[in-house]
């Protein structure tokens, strides 16, 4: 599943991730991952909005153990990661506080929503952030062998 | 406390889900910062809340937000009320400050919905 995001696209904001969320869920996705994953999606959909030059990517995909989500764009890039991701660090502008957003969470929040969580950035290319979310294994009653 | 009464206690207004007469409130979380919501809340609860864009909505349906409370005489806007209705989502009003809102429930058995501090939040989490 892939889905284009708009820089400055407020108005829809989180209607990506919400989709994702209720695709996931329609997937066969047990409901702790889907909104973990939903959680994921939100903060990065958010984070392309605010902050990407010219809005970016967010891509999803269920594997059998997870469900892994990509969010990716083409520049600024973050000069320094570490301070990205220290809570309450932001440099969001005045109208994404207003909505009750860039708060300076959101990668803190996608690293912790998720099992394996990499960021890549560099300056005036882009970044990249890949989540995998792991799915619970199914339960002994549902028959997988070994049980 | 179910949402009739929590309606009463706050003197609110059930916009979306009076139908809902038997919904459970027994978890709570205020703020208008949603990064927040979607940061620190641990546990499904209910979204006691100033803002009333159409994002409030979106994070309810991604965090299984029981029931949304409005504070501050904030009016729904259509858009919020037909997402809501769309979702299923309870959405209350009051006139009420947010701090007297989450006064009165929490002395009336509310409890704050399990969640992380800011200050938690560094390192792997």
């Amino acid at each position: 599943m892939k889905y284009p995001i708009r820089a400055g696209d407020v108005e829809h904001g989180g209607s990506a991730s919400a989709r994702i969320k209720a695709e996931l869920t329609a997937a066969g996705v047990d409901p702790i991952t889907a909104r973990r994953a939903g959680i994921v999606a939100f903060e990065g959909e958010m984070n392309l909005i605010v902050y990407s030059n010219d809005g970016g990517t967010l891509r999803v995909s269920v594997e059998p153990h997870a469900v892994y989500i990509e969010v990716e764009d083409n520049g600024p890039g973050i000069e320094d990661i570490d301070l990205a991701m220290t809570p309450g660090y932001s440099t969001a502008p005045d109208w994404a506080t207003d909505l009750g957003f860039g708060a300076g969470m959101g990668l803190i929040n996608m690293r912790k929503n998720s099992d394996h969580f990499e960021i890549h950035s560099h300056v005036g290319a882009g970044t990249k952030i890949q989540c995998w979310i792991h799915r619970p294994e199914p339960s002994p009653a549902k028959g997988q062998e070994g049980s | 406390m179910k949402l009739t009464e929590l309606a009463r206690v706050i003197e609110g207004t059930i916009h979306v889900g009076a139908e809902q007469t038997e919904l459970l409130v027994d978890r709570a979380f205020a703020a208008d910062l949603l990064s927040d919501v979607l940061a620190l809340t641990e546990e499904q609860t209910a979204l006691v809340t100033g803002m009333t864009n159409p994002q409030v909505m979106r994070v309810a349906e991604i965090l299984n937000i029981t029931a949304v409370i409005l504070v501050r005489g904030k009016i729904p806007p259509p858009a919020l009320l037909e997402y809501a209705e769309q979702l299923g989502v309870p959405l209350v009003s009051t006139k009420k400050t947010m701090f007297e809102t989450c006064g009165l429930m929490y002395s009336n058995g509310v409890h704050p919905c399990r969640s992380k501090a800011v200050s938690e939040m560094q390192g792997h989490g």
